[in-house]
């Protein structure tokens, strides 16, 4: 791509910009090619499929979370409720284990009890118009508590992560190909095909670009937010689900790393958090990318604290490009 | 009664009828406030003095944390690196003071606030200078700031110098006014009545209100904007020197302060679009919603229902504001 790119004489930055702009994906795996090499280079034969497998395995979770936080975003909100979502929803499910319905009644019970947090959370955010930082930040309290609670009443029963969860989120084909992909590709094909072919996408970035044209243009924004809401809450739900299995434990607080970092993938993949503008897509690769930069700086034998900081300073730079090359047009 | 003492009655209440409408939310606040202190002592006779200092040591951390907070979302920012910061300068605190003198102690303080200055300044500049949302820009940072905390310190530990101990723990004069509260009051008066006062604080809360109105009138938007975010920086350091002097130790792992400084920003009756507000609210919310975990206790109700009371009130106090405000500009 760079080559013909470099071998075509009408190309300057103008069109890089453009070029930047319209299709972020490609400077984007770009990066994602960069940092692989890097990784290789430090690390000679470190790079094999097995090796693939692992990042892509680490990265399905974050994936779908950083989708909560894409498609809330392109409306103009965030999920900050996700992260204990996800856990209650793992957390839930570990606990039927032992019970006559077996952890498939917990999934159950588990998925319903996020998308009625989602509904809540919908409610609060389409109908009352509370800020969504603020109603999502409140839902994330109160489905903590509950989960709490839960636990108390759950601790004699004993708990435990469900084999086939732990097939889906830590087993690979031939050692390359994980199993989560089974969960991951349906839900991707359904998002990416809803955000372009459906009249629900559209609608989500016609709010998030002018919520009153869109108003007045007839979009009913309240249900459309309570679905959106209750859509997020379910793929938050699912990723627990994965990440219990990936971890092979179940807490109240399990997915909390999560949440930052979701954010930070939906902002690499060229998401604005202003609304209107961004993909699926997108925040996939910047989700493969946050799970490489970890790994590199791990194979770098940076600490833990050094990592934290090339991590943060990452996001900077790469949603300050963002910014410049899409406010300078 | 004389007519003449009825006007003055009157001319009184049309001083203070304005005053109380401009303030009714933080008045509310502190009537709630009042009622739960009430009904504590009515649920727990033997609650008293004691039971104040302990509310005041456990407050002051998080009262600083929304304070921090409150100033830079008066100016139409938020800041998610608080409790980053807060962490940071905890752990440089107690890691310089370890087995010093309390001479140096002293100077550790003062540079432990230059310290959260340029902190919050590095957060303004990167805010201002690349034009990337405020939330996105605090959010990264909060992963540098963390990562500085654990460079300086990789586990709990350190000290704080006697002094710093003493100037939080304990009553002073009275047994009923608890030190720490004596320190918050001092703290924010000092730092913030001269800001609002100042034409920096006119220009805080006017970039908050309409930035592009602000930039009309000449204000130096990225100049206020930076110096909001110097402000809650220099605040936020404060939170962590309270953090150092409570406990006696650094932590370097951020605590829940980022997010529930939002909460008691918004139930404080800060609007997180900017613009208004003020400081005394988020502290007596602060304030009202460690009483309501306490009453808990006492009522021996299982104490997880705290987080879900936590996120009802938040939402349903959200949910009243947007309500009032939709009917007033309606009428």
């Amino acid at each position: 791509m760079t080559a013909a790119v470099r071998a075509n004489p009408w190309m300057n930055t103008a069109a890089w910009r453009n070029l930047f702009r319209d299709r972020p994906l490609i400077p984007l795996t770009g990066l994602l090619v960069l940092l692989v090499i890097t990784i290789q280079v430090a690390d000679p034969g470190i790079v094999t499929l097995p090796w693939c497998g692992v990042i892509l395995r680490a990265s399905v979770p974050l994936a779908i979370l950083g989708g909560c936080q894409t498609l809330t975003m392109l409306t103009g909100g965030i999920d900050l409720s996700v992260a204990t979502v996800a856990s209650m929803a793992g957390f839930v499910t570990a606990t039927f284990v032992h019970s006559p319905g077996g952890w498939v009644q917990g999934m159950v019970i588990a998925v319903a009890a996020a998308a009625l947090a989602g509904l809540v959370t919908g409610i609060g955010v389409g109908v009352f118009r509370v800020h969504p930082l603020i109603m999502t930040l409140a839902m994330s309290f109160v489905v903590l508590g509950f989960a709490n609670v839960w636990q108390l009443q759950m601790v004699q029963t004993g708990a435990g992560v469900p084999g086939e969860l732990r097939w889906i989120g830590s087993n690979t084909l031939f050692d390359v190909i994980p199993y989560s992909l089974l969960v991951f590709v349906p839900l991707t094909l359904l998002i990416l095909l809803g955000l372009r072919r459906t009249g629900f996408g559209r609608l989500l970035f016609a709010i998030g670009d002018n919520p009153v044209a869109a108003r007045l243009s007839g979009v009913r924004s309240p249900q459309v937010l309570i679905v959106l809401y209750v859509i997020s809450a379910v793929l938050a739900a699912t990723a627990g689900l994965v990440i219990s299995g990936f971890t092979n434990t179940a807490s109240v607080s399990l997915a909390d790393p999560y949440l930052l970092p979701s954010v930070a993938a939906a902002v690499i993949g060229g998401t604005s958090i202003m609304g209107g503008r961004g993909g699926f897509g997108g925040t996939i690769i910047g989700a493969i990318i946050l799970t490489v930069l970890t790994a590199l700086l791990t194979v770098l034998g940076l600490p833990e604290p050094s990592r934290l900081i090339v991590f943060g300073s990452i996001i900077v730079v790469v949603a300050a490009a963002y910014t410049r090359v899409t406010s300078e047009s | 009664m004389t007519a003449a003492s009825l006007a003055a009655r009157r001319r009184a209440l049309d001083a203070v009828a304005p005053w109380a409408r401009r303030n009714a939310w933080t008045l509310g606040l502190v009537g709630f406030l009042c009622l739960l202190l009430v009904y504590t002592k009515l649920i727990q006779a033997s609650y008293d003095s004691s039971g104040i200092q302990g509310l005041a040591i456990g407050v002051l951390p998080l009262a600083l944390a929304a304070v921090a907070q409150a100033v830079v979302v008066m100016s139409g920012g938020i800041d998610l690196s608080i409790g980053s910061m807060m962490a940071f300068t905890s752990v440089v605190a107690a890691t310089m003071m370890k087995g010093q003198s309390q001479e140096f102690g002293v100077a550790v303080v003062l540079l432990v606030l230059v310290l959260g200055i340029v902190l919050g300044a590095v957060n303004g500049a990167l805010v201002v200078l690349t034009k990337v949302p405020d939330i996105v820009v605090t959010l990264a940072m909060s992963f540098v700031w963390a990562g500085c905390a654990l460079l300086v310190r990789a586990a709990p530990g350190g000290a704080a110098s006697e002094w710093l101990r003493n100037l939080v723990l304990g009553s002073f004069i009275n047994e009923w006014i608890p030190k720490s509260a004596i320190v918050l009051v001092v703290i924010v008066a000092v730092i913030w009545v001269p800001v609002a006062r100042s034409k920096m604080g006119l220009s805080l809360y006017a970039i908050g209100s309409n930035k592009l109105a602000a930039f009309r009138s000449g204000i130096p938007v990225g100049r206020t904007k930076l110096f909001a975010y110097a402000l809650t920086g220099l605040y936020s350091a404060l939170a962590g020197l309270s953090l150092t002097a409570s406990t006696g130790i650094g932590t370097p792992v951020p605590g829940p302060y980022t997010l529930m400084s939002v909460a008691a920003v918004v139930l404080g009756g800060v609007s997180l679009a900017g613009g208004r507000g003020g400081l005394f609210g988020p502290i007596v919310a602060v304030v009202v919603l460690q009483m309501i975990r306490t009453d808990m206790t006492f009522l021996s109700i299982d104490s997880n229902y705290a987080y879900v009371a936590q996120g009802l009130i938040l939402v349903g106090v959200v949910m009243v504001g947007s309500f009032a405000l939709m009917r007033r500009s309606r009428a």
